[in-house]
């Protein structure tokens, strides 16, 4: 049963990373992505971590795939070859690259694991309790380090999206 | 018959039996039980729906002194009915030029949301659709969705009208959000559970007096407004402005797809009036309720209606906001209160005081936090409008 | 019943591999930060498949798939604003056309 479930989403999962980086449309290919972290928030509730598996839904499907909607959208979908034909040399150079990456790690994993390994205990561990635990107490550096960058990202995108104005606000009042 | 053998639990252990008795494996019962479940609550949904239209329309109509729907069925009853059947037979036309794929998907997932937020509403202390550990969070990220669907309608349909449409949808629902969410972590602190179901059994102790909106009537109210806002409702349904684009995302939506839009749209206002019902209200929390655990879910409905009704009533007593106005009034006023509000619960809540205090507590900070906030508001409001105001303002050159 | 760890690896490695042509072959700038939002999901699966296989007695993948996920998202909203402020300036979000600091 978890087994069809997980075939079905990892299946999904891929699909929707193909869909991401062969679509002709950037919006379709920012809809891919969105079915691709759908499918990977269901694949975090099969490893018993809720708290991850809604964040995941709420970060990307909520903000990151929105944000690159309305971006595309704002660009305009159409404005340019969104892939052009004539790259094939970078395109093949890059499947190889991927395919040799693919075959190495899947080679590793499969000398290294054995294959009927199970997860060991523990199955309330994924929930916010204990995962805010831990971020307030032993992580808590990293976490204001972390709360510090989203800060300077958020500030960073508002320098940089606004529209250049030579002229102050003040002079008008 | 004996009014206290009226017990939810009996119909699912008989239904329990009679599948274990058909010798299924462990597994398949898992399942169909599950499907079962789901099933009984799309169906719950669909069919209030039908319900909370006619209702919606008929307090509009008294309100505004109309008579409303009073042609089909008594009191206009099968109004609604009529209407879905008129969509059915109409004809479902796509726009040559539309993306089809999210064009076709839209509706759905517009309405897949609601019913997917109805999954962990607890409707009485045994029926819920599944308990888990993160419902709160679960809900934030469903809501989440309900945007995606609206700017997949509003680009796909390749019409200028739609995509500002689902541009004010995303710009409207992200910024909602935000206040919305903190609103509703208030009660979370407060109770120590994201269970919503912990949330309804937290504010159990004397009928009606641990209800959340006692002690903190200004997440309640922030709430409220965020939640109007959420459900796309009158003073905050600048997404279907009709006056200035027409009829929004959904322009170019005909038949039984525009229908869909509209069973989401009420069906959202109705799961976000359970939301405030479970969080603030005590949910299916009532008299005897421990005596007769049928009773949960006739309170629960019941309150639920009455936060439904005060919807209703604001929607067709206000006018429409302009847009600068409602992004102002979520991000200067809202938000900041929210903020505020969340950190003096927070500090109330770590100086440990005894039961009684801390309640009494929490309400001062609540009412002092919200007349502070709207004095401040009032003097600003107050100094724009006597602001001197210049008959022509220079344009500027842009580059 | 369970599912072995490796299925998990592979999966995310697919994933991975699948976002990594996309950063090297796509010539939209928009494409490319998909495909490095791609990339990081997958080495969140990994964190929480070692999480869960390996040590659950300690939520340490789950607390760095968290700051996993602050930096994607940080990633996204000052990339996304460059992508913008480029438009502005170049018409163009090609990023074979975007060599103003080129000799």
């Amino acid at each position: 049963m978890t087994l069809i479930l997980f075939a079905f989403l990892a299946l999904i999962a891929l699909a929707g990373g193909l869909g991401v980086v062969l679509s002709r449309n950037p919006v379709h290919s920012a809809l891919s992505l969105l079915l691709n972290f759908a499918s990977i928030a269901v694949i975090y509730f099969l490893l018993h971590a809720q708290f991850l598996g809604v964040v995941q839904v709420i970060v990307y499907a909520g903000a990151i795939v929105v944000l690159f909607l309305f971006v595309v959208m704002l660009i305009g979908g159409n404005i340019g070859p969104y892939r052009h034909g004539s790259r094939t040399v970078t395109s093949v150079i890059a499947v190889g690259l991927a395919a040799a990456f693919l075959a190495l790690v899947v080679w590793s994993v499969v000398q290294v694991l054995p294959m009927s390994a199970t997860p060991v205990g523990a199955p309330d561990a994924g929930s916010v309790q204990a995962v805010g635990m831990a971020l307030y107490t032993d992580y808590l550096v990293p976490f204001e380090l972390a709360s510090l960058l989203l800060l300077v990202g958020m500030l960073g995108g508002v320098v940089l999206a606004r529209r250049y104005q030579p002229f102050a606000e003040d002079e008008t009042q | 018959m004996d009014l206290s053998s009226i017990d939810l639990r009996a119909i699912g252990a008989w239904f329990h039996g009679l599948l274990i008795s058909s010798g299924m494996s462990q597994t398949g019962i898992h399942v169909i039980e599950a499907l079962v479940g789901a099933l009984l609550l799309l169906i719950f949904g669909l069919t209030l729906v039908i319900f909370l239209i006619w209702l919606e329309r008929k307090l509009a109509g008294r309100i505004q002194d109309r008579l409303g729907p009073n042609r089909v069925g008594p009191y206009g009853l099968l109004q609604t009915v009529a209407d879905a059947l008129k969509l059915l037979t109409k004809e479902d036309v796509t726009p040559l030029d539309a993306d089809r794929v999210p064009y076709n998907l839209a509706p759905g997932l517009a309405v897949f949301h609601v019913i997917m937020a109805l999954a962990v509403i607890p409707f009485s202390n045994r029926v819920i659709g599944a308990d888990i550990n993160v419902g709160v969070l679960y809900l934030m990220a469903v809501g989440a969705i309900g945007s995606m669907a609206a700017l997949m309608a509003g680009w796909a349909s390749n019409n200028k009208y739609a995509l500002i449409g689902g541009f004010r949808v995303v710009a409207q629902l992200l910024s909602y959000e935000i206040p919305l969410v903190l609103a509703m972590i208030i009660p979370v602190m407060v109770s120590g559970t994201m269970r919503m179901n912990g949330l309804a059994v937290a504010q159990g102790s004397i009928f009606g007096f641990g209800w959340f909106v006692w002690t903190l009537p200004l997440a309640f109210l922030i709430f409220f407004v965020a939640s109007l806002a959420e459900g796309e409702r009158a003073p905050f349904d600048l997404l279907e402005a009709e006056s200035e684009i027409v009829a929004g995302y959904n322009i170019e939506y005909s038949g039984m797809k525009f229908a869909w839009f509209f069973l989401a749209f009420f069906m959202n206002s109705w799961v976000l009036a359970a939301i405030g019902t479970t969080i603030f209200f005590g949910g299916w929390q009532g008299p005897f309720v421990d005596q007769l655990p049928a009773l949960g879910v006739i309170y629960f409905l019941g309150k639920t209606m009455i936060l439904f009704f005060v919807q209703a009533w604001v929607r067709a007593t206000f006018p429409r906001l302009r847009i600068d106005q409602m992004m102002s009034f979520c991000w200067k006023f809202l938000v900041p209160m929210a903020l505020v509000l969340f950190a003096a619960v927070a500090i109330i809540l770590k100086l440990n005081l005894p039961q009684p205090l801390e309640a009494i507590t929490l309400l001062v900070a609540n009412v002092a936090i919200l007349l502070t906030g709207v004095t401040l508001l009032g003097r600003t409001q107050r100094k724009a409008l006597y602001a001197p105001k210049r008959a022509f303002t220079p344009t500027i050159p842009r580059l | 019943m369970a599912i072995p760890l490796s299925w998990y690896l592979i999966v995310a490695a697919a994933l991975f591999c699948i976002g990594f042509y996309g950063v090297l072959a796509r010539r939209n700038a928009v494409a490319i930060l998909m495909g490095v939002e791609l990339m990081l999901n997958a080495v969140n699966i990994n964190f929480l498949a070692f999480w869960r296989y390996v040590r659950p007695e300690e939520p340490l993948g789950q607390v760095f798939a968290i700051f996993v996920l602050a930096v994607a998202a940080a990633e996204a909203a000052v990339g996304l604003a460059l992508i913008i402020s480029i438009y502005r300036t170049r018409k163009t979000i090609n990023i074979d056309n975007i060599d103003l600091l080129r000799g």
